[in-house]
Order: C-alpha cells, then sequence, then structure tokens
C-alpha cells in the first residue's frame, strides 16, 4: 500500500505519467476498437445511395436548425418502437450521413422513417406554422424557411462528403448544380438525375416551382428519410451483422 | 514521503494531509453501503459482460446468445400471435360485417384509434377536426370523395393524387387565371358567385357575371348549383365548409391558380386489417354514410 496511495502517487511525476497512460488508453480503446468492425455491422441490404444535391442542402439545414436536439433519426429494437414507426433503424441506413442525425432526445417523434407518411404540402404547413397544423404541437415555427437556397457551394458540398467517404462519383459533382434544380421542379427533365439518383422524386416541395428555397430542400429531405431501403424486399439473413 | 499520519484533535480522524490557509481536510473514509454497491455493480458487470454482447468482436454474441434485433422479432411474432384471432376476422371481413358485428366493431374502433393517432392524427387532427389548408375535416357529414364504408377504404387504400397507386384517387382542378382561361377580373366574378351560392355575395352585379362564367368553367365537376361531385373530387361550394378558407381571397386563389392536396397511399403500409379498422373509426367519427 506504500507504493500505491495516493500521496505516492501525487508525488511521483513518472508514476502518475505512466498510471494516467493506462487509464486513458483503456478509454481509448473502448472506443476506437469497435471501428475496426464497422464494415461487418453495416448490413447488406439494397437501396441506400448517397443523397441527391437538394436532399444533402436539407440535411445541411437540419443540422443548422439542430432538428436532432429534438428529433431522434433512429428506431431502437423496441416493439412499441415497431408498431409506431415502423421497422427498425439499420446502421446501413445511415452509412453516408457525416455526421450520422441519430440523436439522443425526443421531444418531437422521431424521424428516421417519416418520408411518404405525409404530403408535401402538410411538411411545408407544419414547418411553417407547426400548430395550425397540431394544434398540441411545441415545435417553433420555421417559415424564414421559404427563403431562397443558396446553393452556389453545391459542389464543393459533395465533394467533401466524397473525402470523407460517400461514393459520390466525379459525374455526379459535375452535375451537383443542375440535379439540385432539376429535383426541385417538376416540370425539369429527370433523365440524367434520375439515373444518378435512384428512386429520388422530383416535385415542388414547397408548393411553388418557381424558386429553389431551403423548404424545398428540407422537405426534400424529410421525404427521403427511411424510404430508401425496400423492407418488402430484405431477406433475414440480408439483416444480419457478420 | 508523508511519514507522518496527522489526526484531527477535534474529531479524531485522519486527515489527508493537504492544507489550504490553515483549513486541513479530513480523510473520511467512504460510508460501507456505498462501497458495497460499488463492489456490488463491478461484479455484476462482470457477470453481464460475460453473458450479453459486449465486446465487438467477430460473432461475438455472449454466452446467451442474445441478441436484440431476434428478441424484438420474437417479442412481435408472439404479439401478433395473441392478436390473430381477431385480427384474421377483421382482414377478412367487409367494413359493413365489422360494423354489423358488436364484438368486431369494438375491435375494430379501438385498435382504429391507435392507428388514426399514429398515422392520420398529424394531417386531419387529433379527433379527426382537420385543419384550414387542404387537410379535411373526417368528423362532419361533407365528404370530397365520398364517406360510405367503401369510399372511405378506398380513399386509405390508395390515396390521392400521391403518385403511389393505380388506383388513387386523382383530379387535378385547372389553373384558370395561371393558364389564361379566365382574367383577374372573371376570377373575381366567378368567386363572387360562388360566394353567393351560399348566400354570402355583396356584390349583386359582379356575382351576376359570374353565373355564365360559371357554367362554363366550374359546373362541369362541382355541379350547377355548385353541390360538388364526389367522381372526380370536386367539393360542395354551396355550403360554408372550405377546405382552403372560404373568403374571397381564399376562393380566388383557388380559381386562379388550383388546388390539389395529396394523400398517401396506405395500402401498401397498413396490414389490410388495420385499414379496415381505420375504416370504420374514420366512419364512426360522426360522418359515415350507409
Amino acid at each position: 500500500m506504500r507504493w500505491f496511495n495516493h500521496g505516492t502517487i501525487e508525488r511521483n511525476l513518472i508514476l502518475m505519467g505512466v498510471l494516467t497512460l493506462i487509464t486513458v488508453s483503456i478509454g481509448g480503446l473502448a472506443q476506437i476498437v469497435p471501428l475496426f468492425t464497422v464494415e461487418s455491422t453495416i448490413e447488406r441490404v439494397e437501396g441506400v445511395r448517397p443523397y441527391t444535391p437538394l436532399e444533402l442542402s436539407g440535411r445541411d439545414i437540419y443540422v443548422r436548425e439542430g432538428c436532432y436536439l429534438c428529433h431522434s433519426q433512429m428506431v431502437r429494437p423496441f416493439r412499441d418502437e415497431l408498431e409506431r414507426y415502423g421497422h427498425y433503424s439499420l446502421a446501413a441506413e445511415s452509412m453516408y450521413d457525416h455526421p450520422f442525425q441519430w440523436g439522443s432526445k425526443r421531444t418531437g417523434p422521431d424521424l428516421a422513417r417519416v418520408g411518404g407518411r405525409y404530403s408535401d404540402d402538410w411538411q411545408a404547413a407544419h414547418l411553417r406554422s407547426p400548430r395550425a397544423v397540431v394544434p398540441e404541437s411545441v415545435m417553433p415555427p420555421y417559415a424564414f424557411l421559404d427563403r431562397p437556397l443558396n446553393y452556389t457551394d453545391i459542389a464543393e458540398r459533395l465533394r467533401a462528403q466524397a473525402a470523407v467517404g460517400v461514393p459520390y462519383t466525379p459525374e455526379m459533382i459535375a452535375h451537383a448544380r443542375a440535379d439540385l434544380e432539376a429535383q426541385a421542379r417538376p416540370e425539369a427533365d429527370p433523365t440524367g438525375f434520375a439515373g444518378r439518383y435512384a428512386r429520388a422524386r422530383q416535385g415542388a416541395f414547397d408548393g411553388d416551382a418557381g424558386v429553389v428555397t431551403e423548404m424545398d430542400a428540407l422537405v426534400a429531405y424529410l421525404q427521403m428519410l427511411g424510404t430508401l431501403v425496400r423492407f418488402s424486399d430484405v431477406t433475414p439473413e440480408q439483416l444480419r451483422q457478420q | 514521503m508523508p511519514t507522518k499520519i496527522e489526526k484531527d484533535s477535534l474529531t479524531g480522524q485522519e486527515t489527508t494531509g493537504h492544507e489550504w490557509d490553515g483549513l486541513k481536510e479530513l480523510n473520511t473514509p467512504l460510508p460501507k453501503w456505498w462501497l458495497y454497491t460499488f463492489y456490488a455493480c463491478i461484479a455484476f458487470a462482470a457477470v453481464w459482460v460475460v453473458i450479453y454482447p459486449a465486446f465487438p468482436f467477430q460473432g461475438a454474441t455472449g454466452l446467451s446468445g442474445w441478441i436484440a434485433r431476434e428478441a424484438v422479432v420474437e417479442q412481435q411474432q408472439a404479439a401478433q400471435a395473441r392478436m390473430a384471432p381477431m385480427m384474421d376476422r377483421v382482414r377478412e371481413a367487409t367494413p359493413e360485417q365489422i360494423a354489423a358485428d358488436p364484438e368486431l366493431r369494438a375491435f375494430a374502433v379501438a385498435g382504429g384509434r391507435i392507428a388514426f393517432a399514429n398515422n392520420c392524427a398529424a394531417c386531419h387532427g387529433a379527433g379527426g377536426q382537420g385543419a384550414v389548408g387542404g387537410f379535411p375535416s373526417l368528423a362532419d357529414d361533407e365528404w370530397i370523395w365520398g364517406g360510405t364504408h367503401d369510399a372511405i377504404r378506398a380513399t386509405i387504400t390508395h390515396g390521392i393524387r400521391a403518385g403511389e397507386s393505380e388506383e388513387e384517387r386523382v383530379s387535378m382542378m385547372p389553373r384558370f387565371l395561371a393558364d389564361g382561361v379566365l382574367t383577374a377580373a372573371q376570377v373575381g366574378d366567378v368567386a363572387e358567385h360562388v360566394l353567393s351560392l351560399s348566400g354570402r355575395a355583396t356584390d349583386a352585379a359582379s356575382a351576376a357575371r359570374g353565373v355564365e362564367l360559371f357554367a362554363e368553367n366550374c359546373a362541369a365537376c362541382h355541379g350547377e348549383r355548385g353541390e360538388g361531385n364526389r367522381d372526380v373530387g370536386a367539393p360542395n361550394l354551396s355550403d360554408r365548409i372550405w377546405l382552403y378558407g372560404g373568403e374571397k381571397r381564399d376562393i380566388m386563389r383557388s380559381v386562379s391558380y388550383s388546388r390539389g392536396g395529396v394523400m398517401p397511399a396506405w395500402g401498401p403500409r397498413l396490414d389490410p386489417a388495420v385499414v379496415n379498422m381505420l375504416t370504420i373509426y374514420v366512419h364512426a367519427l360522426g360522418g359515415g354514410e350507409n
């Protein structure tokens, strides 16, 4: 005990340094080692693709406004959550999220499977004034999202995602601006856009096809959430984490 | 090295040897109950780590073999098996048969209430009261696409203008001003005539000018007297129930730029039994027709 009590450790710099290193290493390994198994954690399901430029812009707004502070994007494998939200979230569904938006607080409902549940009109009306459609809501209004979206740097945003591992091709980056505008305008020619982003929906998401607004981007993002994997086609083997 | 153990003269307790301006810290041991609880937690964690999945190594699931994802599927299957006798009956019966059977009806209303709160209430309101801006009330007796059991079930199953089902309800009102069919003045006259249908016109001359325009452009869908047509989802214009607001400027906007709400198709999302339960519940909200 004489060599291993507070008094001894506090007065011996080398002993203190060695013991600190050991303690920090244990904590660090607990965080780092699981990262080596990420590849085997991601399920081999089909359908998950990089976000379209408009969806990515909407995701950036989602992050900017701190939506994750009140909304999670993580259906946990509990029966009550399955009954309410649908299939539990897969690792594969957020493999292109940098950073992920799982959240840890549910003042509002989980949004991992909100895509397609409500109409674009409802999403826009609800964002503008939540209590106009849901009187019981405590969500703040986001009517200012009807301002034009600044997307001059959209190609750089795709490039930044590609740099951290999202498989955006040079072709996707080159067409980022055109793809963003094509998705926000229902009458635009979908040929190239649809080929690059499978099952991405075009639309006047905020109800006005004229100007591409932040509302367009955010609604496009919300309407995609949880819809990329078709669970009717998924087999139990694909859901297994290896 | 501290060689001298100093004892506080007042309490008889050892001190830590730390001193601040003459104040010394007592080296009081942790309470026994706390210390043993702490040791017990460490022992519990050691057992837990062995039994449940804790280490991120390939195929490591712990001694018990327990996996959260498989456990929840088993729970869900067990719950479905418990409900199956009633759910099968609700799934196979027509809404009329469910409504006629008190036991099935009570089951369907109870289940429908929960499914409604989860899936429908965001747009149609917690009590089906709807909201201005294109979210119709389901609790009154005005129906856009019909209020019989079959009509309600078809709307829920296939949705409206969502582009998800071939049997969905589709109709699109023309954009009379935007597409140059009517001038702005004519839109005002039509709106004034529409107001007159519910006895609210304030400009008789304008309303009179709107009569012929209404007959030419609107009556085909909304009916000669604005009574509406459920086959094409054209709402009744002669009452005071308005989906997008009933002021003159609201009506002018509807005529000018068209309206058309979207409802998702719930057939692909929900069990057919749940669709039947929702049909019964919505029908029972107050406006169901036979």
